[in-house]
């Protein structure tokens, strides 16, 4: 069986306020669910890594064939537990060591 | 390749100078080198290089732009004759048939914008293609919608999306795809609004393209047009006096 191509996202929060891990990982799910239902959220792989509230950074796993999905999912992301807030992408790497020497 | 990016819908209100100042400074750190504001038709010569000002200041190149929604044939033709020369960037809001052929087919204008929440009002079929192609306009796609809405509307407005998308790529017409935002929370980077295009049927290269290549051209285009030594499509004033 081929090994499935896996990809990190580096995340920069942009919020005066800072959501839990698990608000955060919610807002990410609800947001790819919503775009692409529920077999296109199982098709993504996702999963949340790391998140650091105080760095207001986040580092999410997916398949490298759904980052765009992903990026699109996280763009549509306007509000995690009812603040305000923005996810962008800072950067994209194969591999976690690589992702943090980016970031 | 390094891509130039531009947004070519960003509402500001430009005469609240603190907002304008923090949306600019948003939009060149998120990556844009390019920004075009949409301006009222009497707005001076001096206001507008005042805003120039501004994005120069965070290393942001400015174009003038201007949204034209008439009501008629007639008056589309009379606000093109008034402003194409003061404004880098022409778009019409096209929210009757009538002017959406018109705006089609004239090579005055750089954007058909449509209205986004009246689907029995989006005139952009292949007819409308087929004119715009052989003219000079662009479809512009605006995200804010698809950033605000949720469940059904924004279904629907993706299902018409795609379908927009997919005449104009069938007749080679250029989509733009803009924020159309006019708060700093609501900007995305240009790579995520080019993943958002995706959601509309753009593959990753037309997404990219409609963030910097189709954007950038216009306003490229229509500034060398604006230029003093212009005659016409490939012929410039190089040089004047006696000895020519």
């Amino acid at each position: 069986m081929k090994r499935t191509k896996r990809r990190y996202l580096a995340l920069r929060l942009d919020s005066e306020t800072v959501p839990s891990q698990k608000e955060f990982a919610d807002a990410v799910w609800r947001a790819v669910t919503q775009l692409f239902g529920e077999v296109g959220a199982s098709l993504t792989g996702l999963a949340l890594i790391d998140y650091s509230a105080e760095e207001k950074l986040g580092v999410v796993r997916t398949s490298l064939v759904t980052v765009d999905m992903v990026r699109a999912a996280l763009a549509s992301i306007t509000c995690v537990a009812g603040r305000e807030m923005a996810v962008h992408v800072l950067t994209v790497s194969g591999t976690l060591k690589s992702l943090y020497g980016k970031v | 390749m390094k891509h130039t990016f531009a947004d070519l819908h960003l509402r500001v209100n430009w005469k609240d100078q603190a907002a304008t100042a923090r949306m600019v400074t948003k939009a060149a750190a998120l990556g844009y080198a390019l920004i075009a504001v949409p301006l009222a038709p009497e707005t001076r010569t001096e206001e507008i290089a005042q805003l120039r000002i501004t994005c120069s200041d965070v290393g942001l190149d400015f174009a003038a732009r201007v949204n034209l929604h008439p009501r008629s044939q007639n008056e589309l033709l009379s606000q093109l004759r008034k402003l194409r020369r003061k404004f880098e960037v022409v778009c019409v809001l096209c929210e009757t048939k009538e002017v959406s052929r018109q705006a089609a087919k004239d090579r005055r204008v750089d954007l058909l914008n449509f209205p986004l929440l009246n689907y029995h009002g989006r005139f952009f079929d292949r007819a409308e293609a087929e004119l715009a192609s052989s003219a000079l306009a662009t479809l512009e796609v605006d995200v804010k919608p698809l950033l605000i809405l949720q469940g059904p509307t924004r279904i629907r407005l993706l299902a018409c999306l795609r379908r927009e998308v997919a005449v104009a790529r069938e007749y080679r017409l250029g989509v733009v795809v803009s924020s159309g935002v006019s708060e700093v929370m609501h900007l995305r980077k240009p790579r995520e609004m080019a993943a958002l295009a995706s959601l509309f049927g753009l593959d990753s290269a037309a997404a990219l393209e409609a963030v910097s290549e189709n954007p950038v051209g216009i306003v490229r285009r229509n500034r060398e047009k604006l230029s003093s030594g212009f005659v016409a499509p490939g012929i410039r004033v190089v040089k004047g006096g006696k000895d020519c």
